[in-house]
């Protein structure tokens, strides 16, 4: 579903916020804290009103010069950051708020579906005030979910829970995303979550959308600050392949080659996302044999850009997927790097998010 | 025991205790609504104007109401011109009073739970696909029923105790406007002590009861401010 935004909110600084994506999967809006990121998920939602503004979603006209649909007109999901459930309702009557006020036609999730969804049936009949952080919070997306929105926008909504509750969660919204065909438009700060959710970033700084597109190429474009930051990173789709048990070792599949990743075996059904610190990668010209590190990949430099004196970052193209790669000046030059030089990418570690 | 006369009085008190209440619920939860929500600068003027009555004796609100209701008043010019009864002396006008003097005790406890409620619940409710008055009537309204209830028990108790609003715009007429306090006065004037005691005791009995139900379930007694 396409979205078309041009936002103009006025703040202390104005924001400028505009961005055309075809919104599929998970879509992160993603900025430091304080950049404006609550505010743009709200004028989409309707919840405040700038003029200068203009919004398509999909075959429709949410706002224009002309039109301004409130927020019960626009068919929307918001799990904001506090589950914020009506206290005077219980968990069943809460879920189905929505659901009730969906036109008939929309109504293509059931109650059951996200109360089964989400694990909620020991918990219908209680009230809000009974139910644990990591409870309310479900409830408050399945509720968002039973209204049958067209699109479902969420703030945050792990910010208010500790880390333990926060990874209960994030299994159940990364089944959301693969289980319904919603879009999802989701406000975050943390790199982990980002990492393990997103498939297409929308990314906020000094006011303006810099770059909206996917998510591991933004991650490496040269023009952003993302690649810039101490801890710059790739992203890479796997696949668990095998399983090693002698060694304890995965071998994970992906489109750059297949990584051999120790640790407890992962699931081979689902799709995994490694992530391939900048800083934990270095080059070589010859491939080498005799070394520790396991996961070597031939390797075509695409782009350097220096970063300090003593610093720059390389964009290699493994099998076309862009690896960033954290190294010396010195090294540089004792290498003659350029761009196009077929090198190898020797990775020290890898993170499996999941 | 009871004469007939202190029972009619005592109904009659009742009766505009529930139609003042009725009244200031059906004026008052719009503008409670208003005032906890609107951001018009010069809204403290509007709360300062609502407690006046929490502070001036009920005679200088039952003199200013005798003006504007009296005969040469434009209210009571307007409604002779009409051809109606006229309000002084009568128990509409009785009503009238009742709602101005008794205004506070409801409009305060309704706004703080509009205000406690904050703006999370309704939109929340706006992105569920809920109309304003829809949110209003499922999320606001249960969500702020304590206000009510202290409103509708202080709106009550309070129009039940009134007296110099009643003396100065109501005088003493027998089913129209001689309410429970007018009676008790009535007695001790004339010295019969016992129709006294009965009355006030009773009157005693219920707003201790009315108070206790708010206190038992507010838990804090925070409705009116000053």
């Amino acid at each position: 579903m396409r979205i078309k935004a041009r936002f103009q909110i006025a703040r202390s600084e104005v924001l400028n916020f505009n961005f055309d994506i075809s919104a599929e999967g998970i879509t992160a809006i993603f900025g430091v804290s304080g950049c404006g990121k609550t505010s743009l998920l709200r004028v989409i939602a309707g919840l405040e009103l700038h003029t200068n503004s203009t919004l398509q979603v999909g075959d429709e006209i949410w706002q224009d010069e002309n039109v301004f649909l409130a927020p019960h007109q626009r068919s929307i999901g918001y799990v904001f950051q506090e589950a914020s459930l009506f206290d005077h309702l219980c968990v069943k009557d809460n879920i189905e708020y929505g659901f009730k006020r969906a036109s008939a036609d929309s109504r293509n999730i059931s109650v059951e579906h996200v109360v089964s969804l989400l694990e909620l049936q020991s918990l219908l009949n209680k009230k809000p005030a009974f139910l644990s952080g990591g409870e309310r919070q479900r409830v408050a997306i399945a509720r968002a979910l039973a209204a049958n929105p067209r699109l479902l926008l969420m703030d945050e909504p792990l910010s208010s829970l500790d880390q333990a509750r926060k990874a209960e969660l994030l299994p159940y919204i990364e089944t959301i995303n693969k289980e319904m065909n919603i879009p999802i438009l989701y406000v975050s700060h943390s790199n982990e979550e980002i990492g393990r959710l997103a498939d297409q970033l929308i990314f906020i700084e000094d006011a303006v959308v810099k770059a909206s597109g996917a998510i591991s190429e933004l991650l490496t474009r040269s023009d952003l600050s993302l690649a810039h930051r101490r801890q710059a990173e790739s992203l890479i789709f796997a696949k668990a392949e095998k399983y090693d048990e002698d060694f304890q070792l995965n071998y994970l599949s992906s489109e750059v080659g297949t990584f051999l990743v120790p640790g407890k075996k992962l699931p081979p059904s689902k799709e995994l996302r490694l992530r391939l610190v900048a800083q934990d990668i270095s080059i070589t010209l010859e491939e080498q044999i005799n070394t520790s590190i396991l996961n070597i990949f031939p390797a075509v430099i695409d782009e350097l850009f220096v970063e300090s004196k003593a610093q720059l970052t390389v964009r290699l193209s493994i099998n076309k997927l862009p690896v960033l790669a954290r190294i010396t000046m010195k090294s540089a030059e004792n290498l003659k790097l350029e761009k196009g030089k077929n090198v190898f990418a020797q990775i020290k570690s890898v993170a499996v998010l999941a | 025991m009871f004469t007939s006369a202190d029972l009619t009085a005592f109904f009659l008190t009742l009766q505009l205790a529930f139609i003042t209440t009725l009244i200031l619920l059906i004026l008052g939860t719009p503008l409670a609504w208003y005032l906890a929500h609107s951001r018009w600068r010069y809204k403290f003027l509007l709360e300062a104007l609502i407690a006046l009555p929490l502070v001036l004796p009920p005679t200088v609100l039952g003199f200013y109401l005798l003006l504007l209701l009296g005969n040469n008043g434009p209210l009571g010019y307007m409604t002779a011109s009409l051809g109606a009864e006229p309000l002084a002396f009568s128990f509409s006008g009785l009503v009238i009073g009742s709602v101005f003097y008794s205004i506070p005790f409801v409009v305060q406890p309704l706004q703080d739970a509009f205000n406690n409620i904050g703006q999370r619940p309704m939109e929340v409710a706006a992105t569920l696909g809920a109309s304003p008055f829809d949110r209003f009537i499922t999320i606001a309204l249960p969500l702020a029923r304590q206000g009510f209830l202290t409103a509708i028990v202080l709106g009550f108790a309070h129009t039940l105790g009134e007296f110099g609003v009643v003396l100065m715009i109501g005088g003493n007429i027998p089913g129209e406007t001689k309410v429970l306090s007018i009676a008790i006065y009535e007695h001790v004037e004339a010295l019969e002590y016992t129709n006294a005691h009965l009355l006030s005791a009773s009157l005693i009995l219920m707003s201790f009861l009315m108070l206790i139900a708010v206190y038992a379930i507010n838990g804090r007694f925070r409705a009116v401010r000053l």
